[in-house]
Order: structure tokens, then C-alpha cells, then sequence
């Protein structure tokens, strides 16, 4: 196997990836899922025995006319956790992603997103939540390609960052591509901390701290899986990102 | 029940409590009554022990137990309740949710088993009934989207699940339209007037003391309570106002 050169923080799509910790890169993985059909997937990276210290997961997925790939991730372990999605959506296709990152020390933890408006009428919703202390990193690098006859495209993309110590950081990078005239393509990013003045009015109710912090940053990423319309797979998602928090702060 | 002695608080180096002393026994609504800037609000956050509020001197004890001492949540376990003039927004967290955690919180502070959801569940129904609060308000998120009366309201219906020994009222009456407040006034009667709890009743008027009437009317002016009568007193403000009540 001849090893293809690593990447560095000088490429665009690597800018904040703990490069150094990284042996290989994994190949994609490649999924079609064909027209009118819907696909989903939850990638979740959470503490276990065997859990590497490096985990890069590329997913490629050519969604086909009128389907639908949804993708939720929680990414809670490994020093280093990437997952990286390539979308390419077919007429009247739809791409909905979900992230949750969370981590402490001096873990670094991202999503890397391509969502390529291949054709008219194509939709995309992402939402992605990171909730960091320590030294922690989170960073959300989506970009979004509407190609020049891609029209009525309609594209979503907002990212919120939570720090709950000082030293943690989040990195967010929308970069849009868009070569249609005819399009809707929205994105935010927000950082922030607890909000005290709600933690006030908790304990003046009664509720000790560290629960009023877990019902916030609850609340917080519950928008990253507000469209994931499994309830058992959405409490497990949410489980293990605030069992982290529990855990290791 | 509740006493403070020669209290002395500070906000940003600015001295606001001025020496106060006050006590209230079971059984018995207070007023206090005061010109803006006088410290009501300050009183309530520094017996709520609200971050940034410091006491450099006096004491407050609640049942014995010295409050200054104790954690914001820990107070509420004890029974005390803060209703506060402005009712914080909470997006993401549903008022259920938010008051069924607050319950059981301070339930297992105090030792006791937590409630089930069915539980509380019927609790909350007849306490949103008492203040004529919609049920499908308590499912949305904590204040969100609230009208002030409506929040006003809603602090009522926590303090009617938390079920508190003691209540500091701030400026509860603030916000309200003239059938708010006398379902308000209606709910902090049925809720605390009983003989083992106790409120205070921070407020700029006589109008909610026509349905909640206090045993005690204090003057609170530059930190300090500079006078203290029955309710008389509150109506002799409304028409005389303060300056000329304060100097006679």
C-alpha cells in the first residue's frame, strides 16, 4: 500500500485538524442512494475499550432525484474525531445533517461538510452544536456548492459554539460556492457561554448547578437533532453527549 | 421565621443595604414599599444570593439556619422562594421540565422521594388552574414568548408546585392588568396565607395590597426601613406620596 501524503493545516478542508495526529487518511466511503429513496445513518464516537485516538471517518454520498440522506453524528471521543460528509444531491433531493461535538482536555473534534447542489431544487438543512471546555476545540467547516443551472436550491446551514471553560475554542467556516442565480442559501454561526442569568433563576428554584448546566447545554445541541424523528436513537445521541459532559467536567 | 439584622450589602463597590433589619414571623405578610433606588430589588437578590450582590456586614437568619451561608439552591430547598420582577427566558427548556427537575432537586435535598411524572404532573394541572393559566403554556419553553402578565402568572404557578414557606415578591404586581392582578393577588393568598409560612411583598403600589392585605407596611428610603406600620400606612403613601409620609 502506498501511503498518499498526509494532509497539512495549509489545505483549506484540514485548517484546524490535529494533523499531527493523523498516520493515514481512510478512503471514502462510498453510498448511492437512488432516486425517491431515503437514507440514514448516526455516527457516534463515544468512550469505549478500543476507542482510537484517532478517528477520521469520509462518508460520500450521491443522493439521486427526489431522495433523501440524513446523517446525525455525535462526536465524544477519540483525541482526534473527524468525521468528513461529501453530499452531491440529484434534482429535488434533500441532505440533512445533524452534529453534536463535545470535549475537553485538549481534544480536537470536526465535521468537514460538501453538499454539492448538483441540479434544481435541491434542499439541504445542517445544524451543528459544539460544547467545549478544557482546551477543547469543536470546528464546523461546511461548504456549499450550487452549480450554475442548480436552481430554487434552498441550503441551510447554522452552527452555534459553546464554551464552557475559558481556553476551549470553536472554529466555524461556511464557505459558499454559488453559481445559480435563483437560490436560498443561509448560514450563522454564534459563539457564546451558560447563560448566567437563566443558571441564577434555576437555583433560585432550587436546581444546583451542575444540573442546571446539563438542562442547558441539553436544550443547546437538542437543535442539532431536532429533525431526527427517532426518539430511541435521538435519546441515545443525547445520552452520550451529555453523559461526556458529566463524565469529564 | 425570617430575620435580618443591620444588613449591609454592596453591588460594584456602591452600598446600597444600609443597615436594615427587619423581622417576619410564620403567618405574616409584609410590605415594603419605596421610592426607586431605595433597595427593594437589591433586598430581594441578596436574600435570593444572586452573584454580584455582596453583604459586607449584618446577618439574615431563616429558620435558625444562617441564609447568608447557604447556596441560591440551596435557599430555595429550604422554602424559600424569589419571585422575580423580571422573569428570565430559558429557550430550549419546556416550563414542565423546568419545574418538575426543580421539584425533585430540592425533594432530594430535603430527603424526600422524587415525584413521578404522573405526579407532578397533576400537581401542575391544579396549580396553572389556580392561576388560570393554561396547561399548554406549561409545555412551552420556560418565559418564552411570555406577555408580562403571563410571566407574572407563571412565577405564581411555580410558587403554587414549589409550595415555599417563604416568598419575596418582587414587584409581582408590576405588569399587570387589573384582572391579572386580582388572580394573582387570589393565587399568593391561597398558596401562602397559612400559619406555618410567610411573605414579603416588595411593591411601588397600594393596588395589590387591596387583595393580598399585608400585617406589616415598612418604608424602606436610602437602604434602611424608615418607618413601619399596618396597612393603613400603604394608603397613606398612595395619597400623601413619600416625601411628605417619610418626614412627618
Amino acid at each position: 500500500m502506498s501511503a498518499a501524503p498526509l494532509p497539512t493545516t495549509r489545505e483549506e478542508a484540514w485548517r484546524y485538524a490535529a494533523v499531527d495526529r493523523l498516520s493515514a487518511v481512510p478512503g471514502w466511503d462510498e453510498i448511492a442512494v437512488g432516486p425517491g429513496e431515503s437514507w440514514r445513518d448516526c455516527i457516534v464516537i463515544e468512550d469505549g475499550e478500543d476507542t482510537p485516538g484517532t478517528d477520521v471517518r469520509r462518508l460520500r454520498v450521491s443522493v439521486g432525484e427526489g431522495g433523501r440522506c440524513e446523517l446525525f453524528a455525535v462526536l465524544a471521543s477519540a483525541e482526534y474525531a473527524r468525521v468528513e460528509v461529501e453530499v452531491t444531491l440529484a434534482r429535488g433531493a434533500h441532505f440533512e445533517f445533524g452534529g453534536i461535538t463535545v470535549g475537553g482536555r485538549e481534544t480536537v473534534r470536526e465535521f468537514v461538510t460538501r453538499t454539492v447542489h448538483a441540479e434544481p431544487e435541491g434542499t439541504s438543512n445542517q445544524t451543528v452544536r459544539s460544547v467545549h471546555w478544557g482546551q477543547g476545540t469543536g470546528n464546523f467547516l461546511g461548504s456549499i456548492d450550487v452549480v450554475r443551472h442548480a436552481q430554487k436550491t434552498d441550503a441551510a446551514q447554522d452552527f452555534k459554539g459553546l464554551l464552557l471553560e475559558k481556553g476551549a475554542s470553536v472554529n466555524a467556516v461556511p464557505q459558499l460556492e454559488i453559481f445559480a442565480d435563483d437560490v436560498k442559501c443561509a448560514h450563522g454561526a454564534t459563539v457564546g457561554q451558560l447563560d448566567e442569568a437563566a443558571r441564577y433563576y434555576m437555583a433560585a428554584r432550587g436546581i444546583p448547578p451542575e444540573l442546571s448546566r446539563r438542562l442547558l447545554v441539553q436544550a443547546f445541541i437538542g437543535d442539532a437533532l431536532v429533525s431526527l424523528d427517532d426518539e430511541e436513537a435521538r435519546g441515545r445521541l443525547m445520552r452520550v453527549a451529555l453523559d461526556k459532559l458529566d463524565r469529564h467536567l | 421565621m425570617l430575620k435580618i439584622d443591620n444588613l449591609h450589602a454592596e453591588i460594584a463597590g456602591k452600598e446600597i443595604l444600609k443597615g436594615l433589619t427587619l423581622e417576619v414571623n410564620a403567618g405574616e405578610v409584609h410590605a415594603i414599599m419605596g421610592p426607586n433606588g431605595a433597595g427593594k430589588s437589591t433586598l430581594s437578590y441578596v436574600l435570593g444570593g444572586r452573584p454580584g450582590y455582596e453583604v459586607t456586614g449584618g446577618s439574615v437568619t431563616f429558620e435558625g439556619k444562617d441564609l447568608l451561608e447557604m447556596e441560591p439552591h440551596e435557599r430555595a430547598a429550604a422554602g424559600l422562594f424569589l419571585g422575580f420582577q423580571y422573569p428570565v427566558e430559558i429557550p430550549g427548556v419546556s416550563n414542565v421540565q423546568f419545574l418538575r427537575e426543580a421539584l425533585n432537586a430540592q425533594r432530594k435535598a430535603r430527603g424526600e422521594e422524587p415525584l413521578t411524572g404522573g405526579e407532578f404532573l397533576k400537581l401542575a394541572k391544579e396549580k396553572a388552574g389556580l392561576l388560570k393559566l393554561d396547561m399548554d403554556m406549561l409545555k412551552r419553553n420556560v418565559n418564552v414568548g411570555f406577555s408580562g402578565g403571563e410571566k407574572k402568572r407563571a412565577e405564581m404557578v411555580q410558587m403554587g408546585i414549589l409550595d415555599p414557606k417563604f416568598a419575596v415578591l418582587d414587584e409581582t404586581d408590576s405588569g399587570l392588568d387589573i384582572d391579572a392582578l386580582r388572580v394573582v393577588g387570589d393565587g399568593i393568598n391561597a398558596i401562602m396565607r397559612a400559619e406555618d409560612k410567610a411573605v414579603l411583598l416588595i411593591t411601588h403600589y397600594q393596588r395589590l395590597l387591596e387583595y393580598v392585605r399585608p400585617d406589616f407596611v415598612h418604608i424602606l428610603s436610602q437602604g434602611r426601613i424608615v418607618k413601619t406600620g399596618g396597612p393603613e400606612l400603604a394608603l397613606e403613601l398612595e395619597n400623601e406620596g413619600y416625601e411628605k409620609v417619610m418626614a412627618a
